[in-house]
C-alpha cells in the first residue's frame, strides 16, 4: 500500500481522471446556503468533464485513499461508532453500498442473492470486489460470516465517509459512522446527537430556515430514495482528514500558507468539493448520508478558464461569517487574488 | 408526480371470505426493491365501472421485505356506492383483477416502521389490519428482536393466520372477540418491560380502544404507534387550468404544475422537485384562484400574500365560482 500523500510538500501531478470528474461546486456566481438537494444520478458536464453519474463513486485515488482510512482507523479508533440499535443499519448500509458499487463498476463488482428468504429466514449473499481481490459469501444478520462489522468492513471499500442516522419521534440521529476524513468537525464528538445539534455552529442556517427544511425533506425520504448535495470548502495540502481531533496538525498550515510564493501558494491551496449523499435504506428505514471528499489544487483549477473565473468571484465575494465558519477567512483574500492574477493575458 | 412501477398480477387467494391475497411481480420477473417493514403500496385504481374519477388506495405490504421476488397484499372488499356502500370501488376493482393483469403503483412507502430503539415490540392488530404487523413481525423474527402479536378476528375470516402461526409461534395469540382481547390486553399492557413500544392496526374504534387502554396504564404515547393508513403519497390533486405568456394549459389530476409548463416547452428552474429547495418558485397575477401550498419552503407571511407557489407540488382549488385557474408569469 502506498503511504498517505497529504503530506509530502510536493504534491504530484492531478491524475487526469481526478480533474476530468472533479464536481466544481459553484453553478451561480455567489454562494450561500440553500437547502439545495436534487435527485441523485443526474450526470452534470463541466468544461474539464464530468461528475455525478455514480451514487459510489470509484476512482484514481481509490487505492490510496481506503490505505489513508485504514491507518486513520488504527491510530484513532473513535472514528468508527455504532451504537447497538443501529446494527440492522449497518447491514442495510452494507448491502445498498455494494450495490451502488456494482452499480457504478460492474466491471470490477458484483453483489450476487444466492438465495431466497422466505418466511424469515436470512439470505446468503457472495459479494466480489475485485479492485482489492475479495471474493467473499455471508449470511444476512450473521456477524460470524463477515470478516468484520458491516459498516467499517465496507467502509474499508469506499470512498466515500459515512454517517447512519435514525429516526424516532420526528426526529434524526446520528447514530453510526466511519468519518475519517471530516472537513472541520468531529464525528466522534457527533455520534448520538439529532442533525440539528450536529448543525448547530453553522452560521445563517437557522435563521434562513435551510436546516429545518433540510431535516424535514430527509424525513420524507421513501425507501431506496436518494438524493445529493454539494457543500465546498479550502483545505491547504491535499489533506482529506481535516478534522477537529487533528487541528494540531494542519491548523498552523492557514497562517502558513500567506507566507509562501505564488507559485507553492497555487500547488499547496484546494478547491475541496464534498458531494454529499441521502439514501433512505430499506430495511432499518435509517437514512444514510455519504460524504465524498474531492480535492483538486488551485494551479490545476486555473487550467480551467471557466472554473478559475467563477472560483475568484465567489471567493471574494463570501460574506466574512461565512468565510470564517468554513475556516479561510485568513487566506481566502490571497486565495481570490491568486486565481484574479492567473487570468490568461489578453 | 409520484413515480409509479408497473407489476403484474401472478396469484390470487380468495381462501378467507372477503379478503383478497394478491401476488404481484415485476414484469420482467426479477426481484423488487426492498422495502422498510410495515410499507404500503399505493394502487392506482383506474375510473370506470362506476367509479367517477380514479384514485389511489394504499395497501399495506405483507410479504418479505428484503430483495424480495413478489409484492404481497390482502384487501378486505368493503361494499362500493353503487351496492349501497359506502367506499370508492378500489377494493371491489382489486377483488375483480385476473391473474396476468397489469396494475400501476408507488414503490413502498414507509409511514409505520419499527423503532429500532425499542427493547420489545408489541404488535396488536384486528381483521385486515394484521397486515402492517405481519410485515412487522416477519422483520422482529429475523433479527432476533423481543416481540409478541395479539391477533383479533371473527372466526373464520381470518387472514395469514398459518403463515403468522408458521412465523411466530408461541410469540402470536389468536383472540375471537373484544371481551377477551380487553381482559387479555389489560394484563398484557401492565406487564410489559420499560422500553417495549405498541403498534396497533385496524378498525378505528378498535384503535381507539388499544390506545386508552394503554394511556390508562401509563403508557407515554411516544411508545405507541397508530398506522396512519394511506395518507403517507402526496395525492394527485385535482385538474386546474394555467394561463402563461398568453397561452392556456391543463394541469391534470396527478400531473404537476412543474411538469405541465415543462411539456409545453416552457424552462422552469428546478432542483429537489419535492418542495424543499426553492427553485421552482413561480409569480401568480392576480386574479387567480386560491393555491393549495405542498411546499416545505414558502413561509406563513409569503403564502398570506397569495402571489407565488413552488410549482413541482402546489397547484390551484377552484374559487368560488368553481374555477381553477392561475395565471403565472415565468
Ligand atoms: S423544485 Fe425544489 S421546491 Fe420545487
Amino acid at each position: 500500500m502506498t503511504p498517505p500523500p497529504t503530506l509530502s510538500p510536493a504534491a504530484p501531478t492531478t491524475a487526469p481522471d481526478l480533474v476530468a470528474g472533479f464536481p466544481f461546486p459553484f453553478p451561480n456566481p455567489t454562494y450561500r446556503y440553500t437547502t439545495n438537494v436534487e435527485p441523485a444520478r443526474g450526470v452534470v458536464t463541466t468544461p474539464a468533464g464530468q461528475w455525478g453519474a455514480a451514487v459510489v463513486d470509484v476512482d484514481s485515488a481509490y487505492g490510496e485513499e481506503l490505505a489513508e482510512r485504514a491507518a486513520i482507523l488504527e491510530r484513532d479508533p473513535s472514528r468508527h461508532a455504532v451504537l447497538p440499535h443501529m446494527d440492522v443499519a449497518c447491514w442495510d448500509a452494507m448491502l445498498c453500498l455494494m450495490r451502488e458499487l456494482a452499480l457504478a463498476r460492474p466491471d470490477a463488482f458484483t453483489l450476487e442473492v444466492l438465495d431466497d428468504l422466505e418466511g424469515g429466514s436470512r439470505a446468503a449473499y457472495r459479494w466480489r470486489n475485485d479492485l482489492l481481490g475479495i471474493d467473499h459469501t455471508f449470511v444476512l444478520g450473521d456477524a460470524s460470516t463477515l470478516p468484520d462489522e458491516p459498516l467499517r468492513w465496507i467502509t474499508a471499500q469506499v470512498q466515500e465517509d459515512v454517517v447512519l442516522l435514525d429516526e424516532r419521534d420526528g426526529v434524526l440521529w446520528g447514530d453510526a459512522g466511519v468519518v475519517t476524513f471530516a472537513a472541520d468537525w468531529s464525528f466522534g464528538f457527533d455520534v448520538g446527537m439529532s442533525f440539528l445539534e450536529i448543525h448547530g455552529p453553522v452560521p445563517r442556517i437557522h435563521s434562513e430556515g435551510v436546516i429545518t427544511r433540510a431535516h424535514e425533506f430527509i424525513k420524507r425520504l421513501q425507501p431506496n430514495e436518494t438524493y445529493r448535495r454539494t457543500n465546498w470548502t479550502l483545505t491547504v495540502h491535499r489533506r482529506l482528514d481535516v478534522s477537529t481531533e487533528t487541528y494540531p496538525a494542519w491548523g498552523p498550515d492557514r497562517p502558513m500558507v500567506l507566507t509562501v510564493d505564488d507559485e507553492t501558494f497555487g500547488r499547496l491551496v484546494h478547491l475541496r468539493t464534498e458531494v454529499q449523499h441521502l439514501v433512505r435504506l430499506p430495511e432499518s428505514g435509517a437514512v444514510m448520508f455519504l460524504i465524498r471528499s474531492y480535492l483538486l489544487p488551485f494551479d490545476e483549477l486555473a487550467r480551467v478558464e471557466e472554473w478559475r473565473e467563477r472560483a475568484a468571484a465567489v471567493i471574494a465575494e463570501l460574506p466574512e461569517d461565512m468565510a470564517d465558519y468554513k475556516g479561510i477567512a485568513t487566506y481566502r483574500d490571497r486565495a481570490a487574488a491568486w486565481l484574479r492574477a492567473q487570468a490568461p493575458t489578453p | 408526480m409520484n413515480a409509479r412501477i408497473e407489476l403484474v398480477v401472478a396469484a390470487v387467494d380468495d381462501a378467507v371470505p372477503g379478503i383478497r391475497s394478491l401476488t404481484l411481480a415485476a414484469p420482467d420477473g426479477g426481484r423488487l426493491p426492498s422495502f422498510t417493514p410495515g410499507s404500503h403500496l399505493v394502487l392506482d385504481v383506474p375510473a370506470g365501472e362506476g367509479r367517477p374519477r380514479r384514485a389511489a388506495n394504499a395497501y399495506s405490504l405483507t410479504g418479505e421485505s428484503i430483495d424480495p421476488r413478489h409484492y404481497a397484499i390482502s384487501v378486505l372488499r368493503c361494499a362500493p356506492v353503487a351496492e349501497g356502500g359506502t367506499a370508492g370501488g378500489g377494493s371491489a376493482w382489486v377483488h375483480e383483477l385476473v391473474i396476468g393483469d397489469r396494475v400501476t403503483a408507488t414503490p413502498p412507502r414507509s409511514a409505520f416502521a419499527p423503532v429500532h430503539l425499542a427493547t420489545r415490540h408489541l404488535l396488536v392488530g384486528a381483521g385486515i389490519g394484521i397486515t402492517p404487523l405481519l410485515s412487522h413481525l416477519r422483520s422482529h423474527v429475523r433479527w432476533g428482536r423481543e416481540a409478541e402479536l395479539v391477533y383479533l378476528f371473527r372466526d373464520g375470516h381470518g387472514a395469514h393466520v398459518d403463515e403468522l402461526k408458521e412465523l411466530g409461534g408461541d410469540r402470536v395469540t389468536f383472540l375471537a372477540d373484544r371481551a377477551g382481547l380487553a381482559e387479555d390486553l389489560v394484563v398484557r399492557l401492565a406487564d410489559q418491560p420499560l422500553g417495549t413500544h405498541l403498534y396497533t392496526c385496524g378498525p378505528a374504534g378498535f384503535m381507539d380502544a388499544v390506545v386508552d387502554l394503554a394511556t390508562e396504564l401509563g403508557w407515554p404515547s411516544s411508545r405507541v404507534h397508530l398506522e396512519p393508513f394511506g395518507v403517507a403519497a402526496l395525492d394527485p390533486g385535482d385538474p386546474f387550468t394555467v394561463g402563461v405568456a398568453g397561452e392556456v394549459l391543463e394541469v391534470p389530476s396527478g400531473t404537476s404544475l412543474l411538469e405541465a409548463l415543462e411539456d409545453a416547452g416552457h424552462v422552469v428552474p428546478n432542483l429537489c422537485r419535492q418542495g424543499v429547495c426553492g427553485e421552482c418558485r413561480v409569480d401568480v397575477a392576480p386574479g387567480s384562484s386560491p393555491l393549495l401550498h405542498r411546499d416545505l419552503f414558502l413561509d406563513e407571511e409569503t403564502r398570506g400574500a397569495g402571489d407565488c407557489l413552488m410549482a413541482c407540488v402546489s397547484r390551484a382549488v377552484p374559487a368560488a365560482d368553481g374555477r381553477a385557474h392561475l395565471e403565472v408569469t415565468l
